[in-house]
This record gives C-alpha cells, structure tokens and sequence, in this order.
C-alpha cells in the first residue's frame, strides 16, 4: 500500500458571499494520477491556487510529504518539489524558449536565490543539453530560439509542462493542461503524461476532456459548487448516478 | 539572448569597445567633443548608465532616484580628499562603500513596491535626500555652496608622509599622476572598460537571465521556485554601486560636491539616456550618456550672439529671422532640444539608437534566406560549439 503524500484537509475559501471551496478534503497517493473534475466555476482552479500559496483558504491545511504548505510562500511551495502548469499558459514571452527551460533548472539547482554573476551560462555545456533535450521531448526544439510569446497556445502550454517538468517536481499539478490544443496534440500530451506516470511522479490534474482523464487518472475526485459531490476509481466516478446528473451526463454522451 | 552569445562574439564586443574608448579623443575630433573634460564626462556618466541598465533594463524596475547614489559617491570621495588623501583610490573605495549601503536601505524599502510604485517611492527618496543634502546635513554637505577642498584639511595620509606645502590645495592624484587632462580621462576610460566587463559578465551570467525572467513574468518566476526579492535587491545595490562610483570620478575630475547633483532631473537624465541608447541593451546606454552629454555641451554653450555669427552664410533677413526661431532651442535652452530628439526616438525608435543602427546595418547588408527554423538551431548550435 503506497502512502499518501499529498494531503488537503478541510479546506474552505470564500470571494465575499462566495462559497469557492467548502470542506474539501483530498488525498493523493504517491506515484498516483489524482483528476480532479468539475464543471466550470466548480473551484478546481481555486483549489490548485491553495496548493501553490497563491490565496489562503479561510481554514483548512494542505500537507506534502509531512511538511504544512498553507502559509509558504510560493517559491518555497516550490523548492518542496510542487509544480504548476496553469489554466492560462504562465511562461516567459519575452525571452527565448530554451532560456524558459533553463530557469527552471537554475532554480532547481541552485535553490530560491544564488547570486552568480560572474559564472557563465554559456559554460553550461550539461544544462543547455538538458534544456533542448526536453524542448525536444515537446517538439520545440526547432523553434528553441524563437520568443515564447510567438508560439502558438497549444504550443506555450507544452512549454510551460516541459518548464515544470525539467524541475523533476516530485508533485505536478496541471489545470487543463491540453485545453487548447489540436486533438493530435492532445494525444501526444497523454502520451507523454503517460510516460511520466511510468515514472513514479505523483500528479494532479483538472481537465474537461474526458478522453483524456479516463486515458491517465488512477483515482478521480468530482468537484461541484466548491465540494466534493464524488470520488473513486474511474470506473465508480463513471457510474455514480450523482456525478452524472452534475457533471458527467452531457460529457459522457459525447463520448 | 542565447543564440548571440558566443563566446567569439562576446571577445570581439568587447574588444571594439576597448578601442572605441581609447581612441575617443581620435574619432570624436571631427564633432568638436576631444577635449578631456568632455571625454571624461562622455565616460563618467556612460559608466552611470551601465548600472543604472543593470536595474531598468535587466529588471525592468524605473528608479527616479540613482541620482542619489552619484551625489552620495560625489560627497564620500570629497570627503576622502579632505580628511585622508588626494590619492583617488580610496576616494573611490569609500563612494562605492557608502553608495553601495545606502542603496541597500532604499532599495530594501522600495522593492516592497514594484512598478509605479516602486518608481515613486525611489522619487520621493531621492527628493528627502535632495533636501537633506540641501539643508538639513550641512555641517556634512556644506549646503548651499557645496562641500568644497580647502588648504587648510587636515589631509592626514598625506600629511604624513610630506611636510604641508602651503603654495595651494594640491590635485587629485593616482599615486603622483594628476587626474586632469588626458591622464584623467585614460583613468576614467579604464573604469569604463571595466565596468562595461562586468556588466556583459552579468549578462550572460544565471543572475543575469534570473533578472530578465522577473522582467519578463514574476509570477512564473515565484511559481518556478526563485525568491525575487534578493534577486531585486542585488540589482538595485549594483546599480547604485555604479552611480556612486560614477559619482566618485566626478568629484575625481572636479573635487566638489554639491546637493544639486541628487535632484530628480539628474536621476531623470539618466533614464533619458538608457532609454535613448537602447533600454536593456548592452552598449546602449553608453552610447545615449554619450549623446545626451555631447547635446548638452554643444547646445548649451551656443549663446545668441554666436548663433548669429553662426548663421552668417544666410542672406541678410533671413539670419535674423532664422537666429530667432532657434535660440530658444540652445543655451539655456537645450532641454528642448534634448526633449525634441527624447520623443522622436521614442517614437519612432522605440528600442533606442541601437536598435536603429541594427535597422541600418541590415538594410545595407546583403539580404540573407530568411532562414529556416530548422536551419537556424543547426547554425546556431554549431556556433555555440566553435565558440568554446
Ligand atoms: N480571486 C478570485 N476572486 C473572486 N472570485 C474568484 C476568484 N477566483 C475564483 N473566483 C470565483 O470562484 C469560483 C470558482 O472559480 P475557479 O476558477 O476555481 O473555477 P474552475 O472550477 O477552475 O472553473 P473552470 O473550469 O472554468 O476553470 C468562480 O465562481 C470564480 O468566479
Ligand atoms: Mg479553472
């Protein structure tokens, strides 16, 4: 039995006389793929924003590995091996995209802050090699010295999740990590996801498409209003008659 | 950025820019500006705008107040003229010294704040310390007048090893070598070549990159695990390390100090010059201190009466009408010259004159295949390689 690493206790947050997250309680095992689904405006980004310090619950904890997270800061979220593809790609627009990759890798390195100005980037012969190895991986490798703010939206989000992965996170939390991308590529992100969950890495993901979430997630929690209405195995998510009414019914007949 | 920097490009760079600085008072003949004295301000206020680049240009964080650090450099090393040598060195070692604590302090408090904000809380400090300067610390800063040598300072390094001469306040000197004339400038060129070294090193340095992410998106750098905070800080003391030893060779060149040098519209002019050279570019600032420098001089020494000397190739009438219509533009006048030029570049050179001079320099160059993204990686991982 593998044990939990990842722990929300009771976490409640509110917009005014908004009821965002309500009693939410989730537990991921290690190693696990953990879905988080929902319909829109259910809390699932909110409940991500938590996990990384970006708002504070009103009460409840979020644990890792046995260490609080509620209250860090987020670099500090970070360097405990959490990280985040966001909803909206977050990446660097300014800068090329093999710089993108290689911040990722300082930080891991080198820790929150390291004051180097003298060493030289260029010297870096391993890390520039990891960094076009994995823009690589992602297809981007031909583009490494374009601005990120060129690339397409499918294409930032694909930078942004080799950004995450170069740190080797021990945690990867992704919000929709294929919206906007053509079903080709949404097929090369499973595969990919897939490869890492060979892996071992622990993962969090919210995502509409459920192609995708019945393609990866191990275990599923169904948000609805700020709570959690449902989880279990795919297979019992699947045919839960309350997630059908709030959710999965119209998704399911897609399918 | 990475795909430039080889190492074979970056020695070439520098070694141009080691002999474009020596050789100044050579090229810049023909314009009028080789004497020393401009030379030495060409320099002085180039190395300013380095540093001051470091912070705006890396970090994209607008200080209205780096003046301070240069006033602050200024009275340190005046200081050190009184009170121990005229030797230089340590005149520049105690600027650097206290503008570099003192940007400490402020930058520790302004960097709570970022963008405009972060920009006024830097004015309203270089303004406190303006009128500090001014009138609150003048058994420090002489006020008014400015803190000025006086035969009668007590010197007491030098004092030491000569008897008190008594024929005049001796000059500023690097172990015997006056600082005046050439001499002055070389001096002055040196440090410039240094501390343009050092800004390239920081360039291509993770700190430098590091800097250029938290310009480009704070938010994924917080996300990414990076602390900005000290990343900021080291920014701000750097570039306020800069101006104070800038300031430092002003007072080497002309040993007075005065609460003038901190006010807002110095601070101002050297965002003038960062953003006219070349915002976050490596020779750009240079070339804008350069410019500005070169402008103020030359406009602001024509009164009316050699304007109209100058003019006197045009017919009768039209040299007086013409001597009208430009003599609010010089003299006292130049700022609206330097306010003209400031706006049509920012218009129509947003990325200041470098990026101008690359747009020149490609449309004369042989039109090259744009080439194919593939084709680049390739070229470019190749150069990498030979680089090394
Ligand atoms: N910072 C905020 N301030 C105020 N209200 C917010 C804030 N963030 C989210 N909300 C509100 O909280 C609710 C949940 O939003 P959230 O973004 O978590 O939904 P979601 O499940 O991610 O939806 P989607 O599938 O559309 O991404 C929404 O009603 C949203 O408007
Ligand atoms: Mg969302």
């Amino acid at each position: 039995m593998e044990n939990t690493i990842f722990h929300v206790d009771d976490v409640e947050k509110r917009f005014g006389g908004l009821l965002a997250l309500s009693d939410v309680d989730l537990s991921v095992k290690e190693g696990r793929t953990h879905a988080i689904i929902g319909p829109n405006g259910a809390g699932k980004s909110t409940l991500l924003n938590v996990c990384v310090g970006l708002i504070k619950p009103d009460r409840g904890t979020v644990t890792f590995d046995g260490e609080l997270v509620t209250g860090k800061q987020p670099y500090e979220i970070n360097q405990l091996g959490i990280a985040r593809v966001f909803q909206t790609p977050e990446i660097f627009p300014d800068l090329p995209l093999i710089e993108n990759v290689i911040l990722p890798v300082l930080s891991r390195r080198d820790g929150a802050y390291k004051f180097a100005p003298f060493a030289s980037l260029r010297r870096d012969k391993a890390m520039l090699e990891e960094a076009e190895h994995y823009l690589e991986d992602m297809g981007l490798a031909s583009q490494m010295n374009n601005l990120a703010s060129a690339l397409s939206r499918g294409d930032k989000r694909r930078l942004e999740l080799a950004m995450c992965l170069i740190q080797h996170p021990r945690l990867l939390l992704l919000d929709e990590p294929t919206a906007g991308m053509a079903r080709h590529d949404t097929n090369q992100t499973i595969e990919l996801l897939q490869k890492i969950k060979a892996g071992g890495m622990t993962k969090v993901i919210i995502e509409h498409d459920m192609h995708v979430v019945f393609s990866l997630a191990d275990y599923i929690s169904v948000l609805a209003q700020g709570k959690i209405i449902a989880e279990g195995t795919p297979e019992e998510v699947k045919n839960d008659p309350k997630v059908r009414e709030a959710y999965l019914g119209e998704a399911a007949d897609d399918e | 950025m990475m795909k430039q920097t080889s190492a074979t490009k970056d020695l070439i760079i520098m070694l141009v820019f080691i002999a474009a600085v020596l050789t100044a008072p050579i090229w810049l003949t023909p314009i009028g500006a080789n004497y020393p004295d401009l030379l030495q301000k060409f320099a002085i206020y180039g190395i300013f705008a380095i540093g001051f680049n470091i912070l705006f240009g890396l970090t994209g964080y607008l200080s209205f107040g780096h003046a301070v650090f240069l006033g602050i450099g200024s009275y340190a090393a005046v200081w050190s003229f009184k009170l121990l040598t005229m030797n230089i060195l340590p005149a520049i070692l105690f600027a650097v010294m206290w503008s570099g604590l003192f940007s400490v302090i402020l930058g520790y408090i302004s960097l709570r704040r970022s963008g405009i904000y972060f920009s006024i809380l830097t004015l309203a400090f270089a303004q406190m310390s303006y009128n500090l300067a001014y009138s609150v610390l003048t058994p420090i800063t002489n006020g008014e007048t400015g803190l000025q040598l006086r035969l009668a300072d007590p010197r007491y390094i030098d004092n030491m090893f000569t008897k008190a001469v008594s024929e005049g306040i001796p000059s500023t000197n690097l172990f015997g070598i006056k600082m005046s004339g050439y001499s002055g400038f070389y001096f002055c060129a040196v440090v410039l070549i240094i501390c343009f070294w050092i800004s390239l090193k920081i360039f291509r340095s993770p700190f430098g990159l590091t800097l250029s992410g938290i310009k480009s998106n704070q938010h994924r750098m917080k996300y990414t695990g990076f602390n900005p905070r000290p990343y900021l800080l080291a920014a701000f003391v750097i570039s306020g390390m800069y101006a104070g030893l800038a300031g430092a060779l002003l007072a080497v060149t002309d040993p007075l100090a005065g609460a003038e040098r901190m006010q807002w519209t110095a601070s101002g002019e050297v965002v003038l010059m960062t953003i006219l050279g070349g915002l976050g570019t490596l020779i750009g600032p240079v070339i804008g201190a350069g410019v500005i420098k070169y402008f103020e001089n030359i406009f602001s020494s024509i009164g009316d009466q050699n304007l109209f000397e100058m003019l006197s190739w045009l017919p009768e009438g039209m040299q007086s009408i013409v001597a009208y219509v430009i003599s609010p533009f010089v003299g006292s006048g130049w700022h609206l010259t330097l306010g003209l030029v400031f706006m049509l570049i920012v218009i129509f050179l947003p990325g200041g004159l470098v990026s101008g001079f690359s747009k020149l320099a490609s449309t004369f160059r042989p039109k090259k295949k744009t080439p194919q993204p593939v084709a680049s990686t390739v070229s470019n991982a190749s150069g990498t390689k030979e680089g090394e």
